[in-house]
């Protein structure tokens, strides 16, 4: 019965704060269904990406792969430039994800930024199961993708309602997690050396996909190079 | 037009691609083997760096030099910032941002 409890308490914990990630994916996956249908992909094939690769960004530049040439190698390393962001978070995951057992390859198969902003956002409280609450939130927000594709896909032409600069929802939930991290955390050099490097691959690189390739390499080297300065304790 | 077995071939690609990228990681460092000194470093770090990662990331088409000159973003941020800061309520300050920004684009720097 306590048991019971403590996964209803963890799930109700951990719904919540998936609602920002439900607007967003909700919209941009029905933008994602719409673009695919109209560039005449049959919706299987959207919600095939979806439900497989559920890779976000890159679903929008395979769009491209499917209308060109076919090149199976070239997709692939194409896919891995764009989510090389993904090592980063499962590097910071090593630990957290620990003891997960069997939810361990499930959690890490439907990694996404808005999950990962989520499980890193903020310590999760003791009386929460952490399994339920990294399951709810990786789980929730794949099904939001999916639902959000199939509508986008099968009847996106029907949606006349102003939805221009709802994505940004997501853009804020990252500002909200950022400003969450930087309150509860006194060692702000992290925080710090990640916008700077950020901002600095933009202008070096451009805004295109290896403007994150950039930023990470950035962000490793001036971590390494200041590694004892950096590292007090920063711990989630 | 891509044939089927192409288009699942593209399809498989593209997720093997990004499941390499997500699996990588706990691969090369599993958990039954105590993980390196430097790769523990990261752990600690890489979450704060990569959110501010993710956030210039998503500004990154913001333009800056010409009209609007990036007020909607600046503006929306800020608040989001400042309202986030006095209340620490995660739904408030995002769907606040959210709305203020999708005013702001639709309305006022149209």
């Amino acid at each position: 019965m306590n048991s019971q409890n403590k996964f209803i308490r963890s799930f109700m914990y951990a719904a919540p704060k998936t609602v920002p990630v439900l607007i967003g994916f909700i919209v941009l996956g029905i933008a994602y269904g719409i673009l695919m249908s109209a560039h005449g992909i049959a919706v299987k094939w959207s919600v095939a990406m979806s439900l497989i690769a559920y890779c976000g960004s890159m679903q929008y530049v395979a769009i491209g792969l499917f209308l060109a040439a076919f090149d199976p190698l070239y997709a692939f390393f194409m896919s891995v430039m764009v989510n090389a962001r993904h090592l980063f978070y499962g590097i910071s995951m090593l630990e957290k994800y620990r003891g997960m057992g069997w939810l361990k390859p499930l959690l890490i198969y439907v990694m996404t930024d808005e999950t990962f902003s989520i499980q890193c956002g903020q310590k999760v409280p003791d009386d929460i199961d952490r399994k339920v609450f990294y399951a709810t939130v990786a789980f929730l927000n794949y099904f939001y993708w999916f639902v959000g594709t199939l509508i986008g896909a099968v009847a996106g032409q029907l949606i006349t309602f102003n939805t221009t600069g709802m994505d940004f929802v997501l853009t804020a939930m990252f500002v909200v997690t950022f400003t969450e991290q930087w309150i509860t955390q006194y060692n702000h050099k992290p925080a710090v050396i990640g916008v700077l490097c950020s901002v600095a691959s933009l202008i070096i690189f451009g805004s295109g996909s290896f403007m994150i390739v950039g930023a990470m390499a950035l962000i490793l080297l001036v971590m390494t190079i200041f590694r004892k300065s950096v590292d007090e304790e920063a711990e989630l | 037009m891509l044939t089927t077995p192409q288009m699942m071939m593209t399809v498989a690609a593209v997720a093997a691609g990004t499941m390499v990228t997500r699996f990588l990681p706990f691969l090369v460092f599993p958990a039954n083997k105590p993980t390196p000194q430097y790769i523990q470093f990261l752990g600690r770090t890489l979450p704060f760096a990569t959110i501010g990662l993710l956030v210039v990331y998503c500004l990154r088409n913001t333009k800056a030099l010409v009209y609007p000159y990036a007020l909607p973003e600046i503006i929306s941020v800020a608040v989001i910032v400042l309202l986030h800061r006095f209340k620490r309520n995660t739904l408030l300050s995002v769907g606040v941002g959210t709305l203020l920004y999708m005013f702001l684009v639709q309305n006022v720097f149209v």
